[in-house]
């Protein structure tokens, strides 16, 4: 089987974040950035499936020279090989998904996998493009994961419940948290990473869909009354959600 | 112009989210004077449509077929592109629902259209419209437009509230487009629900606990007093992953991202990963122990104690106030 990841760059959970001096994007002074953490999962549901099926697997991100960071970090989880599509110009999810899908059409994969979003823009966008790009069936926010004879069993998480949904390959799929538990590089892994090779290409960037026309820090909450300090602040607590907040 | 708005079903009933997107898209409709047209696909359908009218719906669209009777990402996709493009609607609003999410990019692939993701604020400037969208975790917020012809905006659920009028008569028409084999390519056979409890992201109030509970045989502490507000029940990360909760309770940066009107925070820390989830909440209560937890920060009502001690308490006190 032949098998891509797309895993993207983010920064950290622990970031703070400030706008930058354009208004428009944050300031990256002392912004850390890591492997997505959805895209973990999809990197394991790669390795697990190349381990149960044989074939090869391949990382993809698209973005600068600090991607590679990321990518081998795929390498050094398993990962065979790694691409990165050189470009700083866009973070618009149309423009990325049809640069994405022009380089997967060329290497015609039969299982594409995805984390189910980035946590930077939180746009959940770019498996859906990609899989309508290349015509391609797809299953987002998969928890349960499994391929036989080329028929593909998930199980997606909606609102209360599972939706249980079969398709066939080649397919797009997206991963949710849940859907394994990803393995943390071995030392052996990491040093044979530092030498695979990262090959370098310059994707075909179509123009943004979406303007970003300003970025503000929300509102900043401010801390609340202390209703008590035991089981005496019920009553009043009770009072407050009632007649103060009339949220019950 | 005209404005297509998807209100979603399921199973012959309109979730929450059906009438904050056709009641927000009719705000925008009347701002821009546009025609509003609502969109409902599935199967068995037709005697719910007569609700939409209370949220501003006047002309709806119905597209049924016995196999839409699951959702299906292509088969519903191929429906609203079509029917955006038989209409010339340009401008479209899905819910940020897992089926809205899943079908925007779908949609705007075919309709060449940019998309605005998870919009929490819509406003009309210069004739363009222009939504605030949260980013970093909530951290930030941007404003975006979109620049292509047509355009997509999903709507956060139980951010844009919904308040049913008297309305006006709806004129209700058959929706006729040819579905094959290939638009089912991707088959939903069934769907497992979770019995009992409403879902996080759909809940107006969320009871949720953390490590302060101590055990996974504590959570019933958090469940009873779920169960008189008509609560979801959320989680921490630290718990999820130590296995006491199931991973679609997580709410935070890694989970769910909720906007209930209630949050009730009982022996959670409040780490930047956690609050990212949830901050948004209109109301936040938190019941921890330590007087510095992060959570207080946050808080609009906070208590400084045992949960072991306010959770019992609470439940029972309620349960008299609203006469369970
Ligand atoms: C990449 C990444 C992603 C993450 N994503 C998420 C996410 O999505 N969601 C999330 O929640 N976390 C996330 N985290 C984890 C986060 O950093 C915290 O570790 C986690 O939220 C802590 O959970 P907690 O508050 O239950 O536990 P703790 O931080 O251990 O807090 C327990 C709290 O309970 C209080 N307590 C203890 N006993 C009692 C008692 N008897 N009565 C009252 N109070 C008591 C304590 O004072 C303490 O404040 C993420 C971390 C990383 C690195
Ligand atoms: N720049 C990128 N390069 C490669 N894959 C990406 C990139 N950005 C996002 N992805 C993939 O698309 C998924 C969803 O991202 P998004 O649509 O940005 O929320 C991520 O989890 C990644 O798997």
């Amino acid at each position: 089987m032949n098998i891509v990841v797309c895993i993207n760059h983010v920064p950290d959970t622990e970031t703070k974040v400030k706008v930058g001096s354009d208004g428009k994007s944050i300031d990256q002074a002392g912004v850390n950035y890591m492997l997505n953490p959805y895209d973990e999962f999809a990197i394991e549901a790669a390795l697990q499936l190349k381990e149960k099926h044989g074939g090869q697997t391949l990382v993809v991100s698209l973005g600068g020279d600090a991607h590679k960071e990321t990518l081998r970090k795929a390498l050094a989880m398993g990962i065979e090989k790694a691409v990165l599509l050189k470009d700083t110009s866009v973070r618009d999810s149309f423009s990325i998904a049809k640069a994405l899908a022009e380089e997967l059409r060329a290497i015609s994969p039969d299982c594409i996998l995805f984390g189910k979003q980035s946590i930077d823009y939180y746009d959940e966008q770019i498996p859906g493009l990609v899989a309508e790009f290349l015509g391609m069936p797809s299953v987002s926010v998969v928890v349960k994961l499994d391929v036989k004879d080329g028929t593909v069993m998930c199980e997606r998480e909606i609102e209360g419940g599972h939706e249980i949904v079969e398709t066939r390959l080649p397919a797009v799929i997206s991963a949710q948290k849940g859907l394994n538990e990803p393995r943390y590089p071995s030392l052996k892994g990491i040093m044979a990473a530092k030498t695979k090779p990262i090959e370098e290409r310059q994707p075909a960037i179509v123009p943004p869909f979406v303007e970003v026309i300003g970025m503000n820090k929300p509102p900043g909450k401010q801390p609340g009354k202390i209703v008590g300090t035991d089981k005496s602040a019920v009553p009043e607590l009770i009072r407050l959600l009632h007649e103060e907040a009339k949220v019950i | 112009m005209k404005i297509l708005a998807f209100a979603e079903q399921r199973e012959g009933k309109f979730k929450k989210s059906a009438f904050e997107v056709t009641q927000a898209a009719r705000r925008i409709a009347d701002k821009l004077t546009a025609e509003l047209i609502t969109l409902v696909i599935g199967d068995n359908i037709e005697h719910i449509l007569p609700e939409l009218r209370m949220y501003g719906a006047n002309r709806v669209l119905a597209a049924q077929d016995t196999r839409l009777q699951y959702y299906s990402t292509t088969a519903y996709a191929k429906i609203v592109a079509q029917v955006a493009q038989q209409e010339q609607a340009m401008l479209l609003f899905l819910p940020a629902s897992q089926m809205g999410k899943d079908l925007a990019p779908r949609i705007a692939a075919k309709l060449s259209a940019g998309v605005a993701a998870d919009s929490v604020a819509l406003r009309v400037e210069n004739g363009d419209l222009i939504a605030t969208r949260p980013v970093y975790a909530g951290k930030a917020m941007i404003d975006v437009r979109i620049t292509s012809p047509i355009k997509l905006f999903t709507l956060r659920p139980n951010v844009f509230t919904a308040v049913a009028g008297n309305g006006a008569a709806i004129a209700v028409e058959k929706v006729s487009i040819q579905l094959d084999d290939v638009d089912f390519a991707a088959k939903v056979t069934g769907v497992k629900l979770t019995e009992g409890r409403p879902d996080v992201t759909e809940a107006s109030i969320i009871v949720s606990g953390g490590r302060g509970l101590k055990g996974p045989e504590n959570f019933h502490l958090v469940e009873k007093l779920a169960d008189v507000l008509g609560a979801a029940v959320g989680a921490s990360r630290a718990v999820v992953d130590a296995g006491w909760r199931p991973h679609d309770e997580q709410v935070g940066q890694t989970g769910k991202t909720v906007s209930p009107t209630l949050y009730i925070a009982c022996g959670i820390s409040g780490a930047v990963q956690h609050l990212a989830g949830m901050s948004t909440s209109k109301y936040i209560v938190a019941i921890n122990k330590d007087k510095d937890a992060p959570i207080f920060q946050v808080a609009d009502y906070g208590v400084v104690a045992d949960v072991f001690e306010i959770l019992p308490t609470l439940t029972e006190e309620l349960k008299k106030t609203l006469g369970k």
